[in-house]
């Protein structure tokens, strides 16, 4: 594991994320705003894992909303391989989404009907590429995740470990530079996150993503290159 | 794989194909919806353009396509001595003079009864006249050649007949043929067929002298056709010269005359049919909101995944899209079946009575089917526009976690867009008739319609408020309240569907109710007497005063009024209204009446509603009338209610009338009896002393069977809305159970949760069921209140300005009941049916789960 400031980080240039002065409050019910977070700097290279943890409600997934252009942020900065979000307009988000990041839930989010092989196709499709070609491409991926041949099944007859294989084959299925995972293992029992785990690390650093992974688990910041901690002044080395 | 499909498109797709595979009954509803608004719109106005389109034909017919004909304006018809004045005018380059009379073969009867016979067009015409400016009047001989040249064969007894007469009288040249007009009877002899009269007409031609002499009509005519040289001033120099009992008669007052008949009831039928695309709407706006609502994480996925806001709202319209398509499609078939059957059934007016005369002949009407097809398309991308555009707006991230489109309870429904729908609706109804049409009648309905279903949220909430702020002990009750008090906005989403068809069902039966119930109570009170005799055809002469004072004198009569009908025209462009001369007291249910005195010089008249409303009569005003060929001042004594001339009828004395024409006879006669005398041998006592030339027209009815017969056509008219309202009310269930079961099923989370903290499944069901009926009830009621406003609109607005009369209140609380209850219990009922299918085993992993 290492650990680095958090205004430092890797140069520009060869990052896939670089975040700079990110800030970010939410409205309160009886007016006024509460801030979240504020002077978040954070940058990612190739290949590298980082994690970010932090109190319940700091803020974390909000980041990671940001960062994916789901969310905008009240100040600051993000560069995905070099292109401003904030600057680009909704449908140009919507296209560098399809095709620069990857997305782990949680709740596995697996759509139940459809079949896993057009499950892990869509990023495929959304990024333009043909049916047939999207659909040889999730049968590869999902053998890579240990469900060969079963790309024809449906996702009610998978146990939680294998639908979260299902999310991480199609968040790596289009080759994206960076994957975004919230909580990948939080739904599962340790010795299935154990696994899930490994192989969400090993199948992105084969393929040379970076991934920013939102977790309380000190299972999965061991497993990172670099652990972060969120809090409302910012991203601080954990 | 589907290279037909854009590649960014396929996603959606396969969502969307996922959907309907999963639902398919549900989807299948909705198109259901759609298809039964178009079948419903498209049949009725296949089934009137062809009734329509064959009485055009028809009139035509007889006209035999003049350029114009001057028209008497009543069956007493034109001093022949207007002919060779107007021949010889230089705008007219030919003229044939016409003698037309409503005539009868065999015996007429009842509907229901098994006697052949039935009323035709008898036209008397110069063939040699004829020729040259209604070719098509003049008959061809067996051999095929035109009577002209062999001028015997005009002569006498030569009848020719158009092939629908000659097809319903089984006819063949050489056949002797009886008919009955202007209460004389004529034997005939068929020289052939009017082949240019075409399949429409019951026509028959005979020679104009014969018709004259034949039929007490000599010196008379009642039509001159004409062909006019070119030019503007031709008509009007024909105008010039006609006295007051003569209308000039042009093609487009034809046709307009022709249309102006069922005019008011095609539209209104068509706006029946269009209410019914309405509810089908509704229906798609619900199955897709409540869609949509559930996919929702589904959507905020692809979205996060890259699909772009704009490409959503694209697909999920091409969903609706897709929906309307089919609706569309499968309405249009429908719609031509049920146009067929409609035809082969009721025939081309629906049972309204405005063809009797012609029969309908259907073909596929394509313009008519796109414009409809289209209307069904319109209505479900309308129905898929709020519910695309909220799946597009929802922020992703959070609709993910499944936040986001949680209901807050502290944020009240806004009421405000609601009550300025409803104001707008009162204000329309308040508005004139648009091109002699209840439009803002019928935009006056569809926004209380609106606003009434837009406001169930807000008064939901309103409603449950008491209950909500002090709680219930009894756990289901207090969850079923707090869910539907908390999430207003689900249960309008429900209720809209409940409150749509309740509302257009409760405004149509109460319409239909009190329509039949203040016809029954005009039948009460225009038929007094015990006995009553009524002349069919007879318009050009009924009883002579010889038969009259006949029939007085039959034994057990304690009173006898005689009464004469003429038609008058008093706009060519209308139908003629009814001049009914009546002896003695009228006997007509008045409904408003002057003190004043009948002025010197007039003559006293009563006029019906519709009259007063389309010529703007006033009671107390003194108006001119032609009767018997001379302009007549009429003061206007008082109006009356009638629902059988809807063009309009005028009650005069009948010794005014007899003073003005010269006509002493009577084509109708009311009989009071002697206590204790036996109607039936009455009856036919009065039968037996009828001139045998009018037998076969004669209808005697009570009033307890004419009243039954008057119902009974006044069910069958209406039996097209019946089935309108049948399917309103199906459309409204199948929308309740439909959202209903979406509801639950969308709610596994929760009940996991409540059945992981220990509510069992009975109270879980018992809330699922109050909940239900909770709604069904918010919904029958609201429906029936704003269903009441809209009949009254319907009553007090849309019937006059359709009908030009108008009818009391009446409410059939028995069915209006039994409706709430049908509802509440299909609610609660649907409610607990899919609550158990939501229960099982699901349920409890539900909560673990996202979807």
């Amino acid at each position: 594991m290492r650990s680095d400031t958090p205004s430092a980080g890797p140069a520009v240039a060869t990052s896939v994320l670089a975040a700079t002065g990110l800030a970010r409050a939410v409205p309160l019910a009886g007016g006024g705003r509460r801030s979240l977070f504020s002077g978040v700097n954070i940058a990612l290279t190739p290949g590298e894992v980082v994690a970010i943890t932090g109190e319940s409600g700091v803020g974390k997934s909000t980041l990671l909303n940001v960062i994916a252009g789901l969310d905008a942020a009240d100040a600051g900065e993000v560069l995905i391989g070099g292109r401003d979000v904030a600057a680009l307009a909704e449908p140009e988000r919507a296209k560098l989404r399809a095709s620069a990041l990857g997305f782990v839930f949680q709740a596995f989010h697996v759509l139940p009907h459809l079949s896993l092989a057009r499950n892990v196709a869509l990023p495929c499709l959304l990024a333009g590429m043909n049916a047939a070609d999207a659909l040889a491409r999730a049968e590869i991926v999902l053998a890579d995740v240990g469900l060969a041949g079963r790309g024809g099944d449906w996702p009610a007859v998978l146990s939680g470990g294998e639908l979260q294989r299902v999310a991480i084959a199609r968040a790596l299925v289009h080759r994206p530079g960076l994957v975004l995972a919230d909580e990948p293992t939080g739904n599962l029992d340790p010795e299935t996150a154990g696994r899930i785990l490994d192989l969400l690390l090993s199948e992105a650093r084969d393929r040379q993503a970076a991934v920013l992974i939102v977790t309380h688990s000190e299972m999965v910041a061991a497993a990172a290159d670099r652990v972060l901690q969120l809090s409302a002044s910012g991203l601080v080395p954990a | 794989m589907q290279n037909w499909v854009p590649t960014r498109w396929l996603p959606t797709l396969w969502i969307l194909s996922g959907e309907w595979r999963a639902h398919p009954v549900r989807m299948g509803l909705a198109v259901l919806a759609i298809a039964v608004g178009v079948a419903l719109g498209f049949a009725v106005h296949m089934v009137n353009s062809a009734a329509l389109a064959s009485f055009g034909r028809a009139v035509a017919s007889v006209q035999g396509r003049a350029d114009v004909a001057v028209r008497a304006r009543s069956a007493a018809g034109l001093d022949e001595g207007l002919y060779p004045r107007l021949a010889r005018l230089p705008a007219v380059q030919a003229i044939s003079p016409v003698v037309e009379l409503t005539a009868s073969w065999g015996k007429l009867a009842r509907p229901g009864s098994s006697a052949k016979g039935s009323r035709f067009t008898l036209i008397g015409l110069d063939p040699l006249r004829a020729m040259s400016v209604t070719p098509g009047l003049v008959g061809l001989s067996r051999s095929g050649q035109s009577g002209v040249g062999s001028r015997p064969a005009w002569q006498g007894d030569a009848v020719w007949l158009s092939p629908a007469l000659q097809r319903a009288t089984g006819l063949q040249p050489g056949d002797a043929f009886t008919l009955t007009a202007a209460g004389r009877q004529a034997q005939f002899r068929v020289m052939g067929r009017l082949a240019a009269a075409g399949d429409d007409a019951q026509i028959a031609v005979i020679d104009i002298s014969e018709a004259q002499w034949r039929f007490g009509q000599m010196g008379r005519l009642h039509r001159l056709d004409l062909k006019l040289a070119d030019g503007a001033g031709a008509r009007a120099a024909v105008q010039a010269v006609l006295p007051a009992d003569a209308v000039l008669a042009t093609p487009e007052a034809e046709a307009s005359r022709a249309d102006a008949l069922s005019r008011a009831y095609r539209v209104n039928l068509g706006m029946l049919a269009l209410v019914a695309l309405l509810t089908g709407g509704f229906l798609v706006w619900s199955a897709q909101a409540l869609s949509v609502a559930r996919r929702r994480p589904q959507f905020a996925l692809l979205s996060v995944l890259g699909l772009p806001r704009a490409g959503l709202v694209r697909q999920l319209l091409a969903e609706g899209l897709l929906l309307g398509v089919a609706g569309a499609v499968i309405g249009v078939a429908l719609g031509y079946g049920l146009a067929t059957l409609v035809v082969e059934q009721f025939g081309g007016d629906l049972g309204g009575g405005y063809f009797s005369r012609t029969q309908a002949r259907l073909g596929f009407d394509l313009p008519a089917a796109l414009l409809f097809g289209g209307l069904g398309l319109a209505t479900a991308l309308a129905g898929s526009i709020s519910p695309a555009l909220a799946a597009a707006r929802t922020a992703p991230a959070q609709a993910l976690k499944g936040l986001g489109d949680a209901p807050d309870p502290a944020k009240a429904p806004r009421a405000r867009p609601s009550l300025m729908l409803l104001a707008a609706g009162g204000l329309a109804a308040l508005g004139p008739p648009v091109f002699g049409l209840p439009l803002l009648g019928y935009a006056a309905m569809a926004l209380l319609l609106a606003g009434g279903v837009a406001l169930m949220p807000a008064l939901a909430r309103l409603l449950l408020a008491p209950l909500a702020r002090r709680g219930a002990t009894w756990l289901p009750l207090d969850l079923a309240v707090r869910r539907l008090w908390g999430v207003p906005q689900a249960a309008g989403l429900a209720l809209s569907g409940i409150v749509a068809s309740t509302a257009l069902m409760v405004a149509m039966a109460v319409m239909v109710a009190s329509f039949r119930q203040s016809v029954d109570d005009w039948l009460v009170a225009v038929l007094p007497s015990d006995l009553y005799l009524h002349l069919e055809g007879a318009e050009a002469g009924g009883l002579a005063p010889a038969d009259q004072a006949r029939l007085a004198a039959v034994p057990g009569l304690a009173h006898v009024q005689f009464q004469r009908v003429i038609s008058v025209r008093i706009d060519p462009a209308r139908p003629a209204v009814a001049v009914m001369a009546q002896g003695g007291h009228a006997s007509v249910p008045l409904i408003a009446e002057t003190d004043a005195s009948t002025p010197p010089g007039t003559t006293r008249a009563l006029i019906s509603e519709p009259l007063a409303w389309l010529y703007g009569w006033r009671q107390g005003e003194v108006h001119e009338l032609v009767i018997g060929g001379v302009p007549r001042r009429l003061f206007v004594a008082g109006t009356w209610r009638d629902y059988a001339r809807q063009w309009g009828a005028i009650v005069v004395p009948l010794e005014d009338y007899r003073r003005f024409t010269g006509d002493a006879t009577a084509t109708e006669a009311a009989f009071d009896l002697k206590p204790g005398a036996d109607a039936r041998a009455v009856q036919e006592a009065l039968q037996a002393a009828l001139p045998v030339a009018v037998q076969g027209q004669a209808q005697f009815g009570r009033p307890a069977e004419m009243r039954a017969v008057a119902l009974t056509i006044f069910d069958r008219s209406f039996a097209v809305t019946y089935a309108l309202e049948a399917i309103a009310i199906i459309i409204g269930l199948i929308g309740v159970a439909t959202s209903f079961s979406a509801q639950v099923l969308a709610r596994m989370r929760e009940f996991g949760m409540l059945r992981h903290v220990g509510v069992p499944r009975r109270q879980i069901l018992q809330m699922l069921g109050l909940e239900g009926a909770g709604l069904g009830l918010i919904g029958a009621l609201s429906g029936l209140s704003l269903g009441l406003v809209m009949a009254l609109v319907l009553v007090r607005v849309v019937n006059p300005q359709s009908f030009h009369w108008t009818m009391d209140l009446a409410l059939p609380w028995p069915l209006l009941a039994g409706l709430v209850a049908a509802l509440v219990a299909c609610a609660g009922g649907t409610a607990v049916v899919a609550g158990r299918r939501a229960l099982g085993k699901r349920a409890l992993l539900a909560v673990r789960a996202d979807w």
